[in-house]
């Protein structure tokens, strides 16, 4: 109890010093997880609502090999991206190993089948709905698939939002790739496990809070820009 | 050019079972048909067949233009109305959009439409808050917005009350003035006297009778047809 009451503590006066370090790995985080969320949802949400439209021979395999790869365990991830991206490797000419952009790289892998996958079960609910009435205005496979996103993107703003969650809070796989160098790729999570390594829980629990409210600050400026529960909206 | 509809020997099986068919017919480039028949007759799966959304097991459907075009000329409402997630604005003008019609044209359309319908107060509300009646005219009005040549409706009353039957008629009475061929299925005798001018009657999935409307109703040829029209239950 002491080392949370600590930790509260901690997080207060980081947030109303200004700590600059705290500032720096707070944007990195941010940084990191949102541009990871936006390139992940550009491939993500059209290809969920088109495995929805579309019939094809082995759709039942594609999804649930889609399904599987939300447990895809993030360090496993990590290894694999840095084996790509290591010197030896196939991407190694391109030097991004401990770098931010290998650690989007590492976090769209993982947050792509999370997001893919619950667009699709939005999009199929919403397909059974729809169905007749495009079928019947002769629509192309691009309008049924940008209508279905029009209409549903509160149900997609929940799947991107669960993807910014997954990789927020993510640690495996980034500290593997981004090698938490400091001023450089440490974000909030690689720095929460440095203090708790060198026991430092308060600055840790600092820390974690910190991230708490920032996912929680996303999470609600989001729903608030949105109006997702905004009062006579469907 | 006059669109026209043939239909030769067009059968639809589901599950190794005979829906539909073998049915034959042609259809003219105007009036108002009525397809009238017991539940379970395949009414329902002719008028898809027609449209061109139901997979024949057999047989051919043939529009006097190109299917493509053909398709493009036509509309369809369903039973129970299908309203978008958007607004009443949003849903008379999606049929529209899809065809990339300029907004100023698709703003006058839709307030066209919207007062013919008299939701031209709830232009900005959700089509899901609608009632019933109110949700089947706006379908109505979706479909007639792109002024289609040929126009589907599938029991477009069923569930209405009497005020709601009125307004969609005297709607339907308009449309086909303005020269737009209609095919509708109806289990109202009533509505079918009011509109058809020409029925099909279906029996087990096959054309059992039909004809010029007034020919039909005043002396069908069929034990059956003429069942149905006194009320009994026909199988």
């Amino acid at each position: 109890m002491t080392d949370i009451w600590a930790g509260l503590q901690a997080a207060f006066w980081l947030i109303v010093t200004l700590d600059a370090d705290l500032a720096e790995i707070t944007l990195r985080s941010l940084h990191v997880s949102l541009s990871a969320l936006v390139i992940a949802s550009v491939f993500a949400l059209p290809f969920g609502t088109w495995l929805a439209v579309q019939r094809f021979r082995y759709r039942r395999g594609v999804i649930s090999i889609m399904n599987a790869l939300m447990g895809l365990p993030p360090v496993v991830v990590g290894l694999i991206v840095y084996l790509l991206l290591s010197r030896s490797g196939p991407f190694g000419v391109f030097g991004l190993l401990f770098t931010p952009t290998a650690m989007i790289i590492a976090q769209v892998i993982i947050i792509a089948p999370l997001i893919a996958s619950i667009t699709h079960q939005a999009m199929r609910e919403l397909w059974a709905e729809y169905h007749d009435l495009l079928i019947s205005m002769n629509t192309t496979k691009r309008q049924r698939i940008a209508t279905l996103i029009w209409d549903g993107r509160r149900t997609l703003l929940t799947a991107a939002l669960a993807g910014f969650g997954r990789a927020i809070g993510e640690v495996g796989a980034i500290m593997i790739v981004g090698g938490n160098i400091d001023h450089a790729t440490r974000v909030l999570t690689t720095a929460i496990a440095l203090e708790t390594g060198k026991g430092d829980f308060a600055l840790a629990l600092g820390l974690g809070f910190v991230l708490i409210a920032l996912a929680l600050l996303v999470n609600f400026a989001t729903h608030t820009l949105s109006r997702t529960e905004r009062e006579g909206r469907w | 050019m006059a669109l026209t509809l043939a239909l030769r020997d067009v059968t639809v099986r589901r599950r190794k079972k005979r829906i539909l068919g073998p049915i034959s017919l042609d259809l003219a480039s105007m009036g108002t048909t009525i397809v009238l028949g017991p539940n379970g007759a395949g009414k329902t799966t002719l008028l898809k067949v027609m449209h061109g959304v139901e997979r024949l097991s057999d047989g051919k459907v043939t529009w006097s233009i190109p299917e493509d075009a053909a398709r493009q000329q036509q509309a369809y409402v369903f039973q129970n109305p299908i309203m978008l997630r958007r607004t009443v604005f949003q849903n008379l003008a999606f049929p529209l959009e899809l065809i990339r019609t300029p907004k100023a044209q698709i703003a006058d359309r839709v307030a066209h439409w919207a007062a013919r319908i008299k939701l031209d107060d709830a232009l900005d509300q959700s089509a899901l808050r609608l009632s019933g009646g109110e949700k089947q005219k706006l379908a109505l009005a979706r479909a007639l917005i792109k002024e289609p040549a040929v126009l589907f409706l599938d029991e477009p009353c069923a569930n209405l009350d009497g005020r709601a039957t009125r307004e969609i008629e005297a709607l339907l009475q308009d449309t086909h003035k303005q020269g737009t061929r209609i095919i509708m299925t109806t289990h109202d005798l009533g509505q079918a006297r009011r509109l058809a001018t020409d029925v099909l009657f279906l029996l087990n999935g096959t054309l059992h009778d039909g004809g010029q409307a007034q020919g039909f109703f005043e002396n069908p040829q069929t034990p059956e047809a003429r069942a149905f029209l006194k009320g009994d239950i026909v199988e």
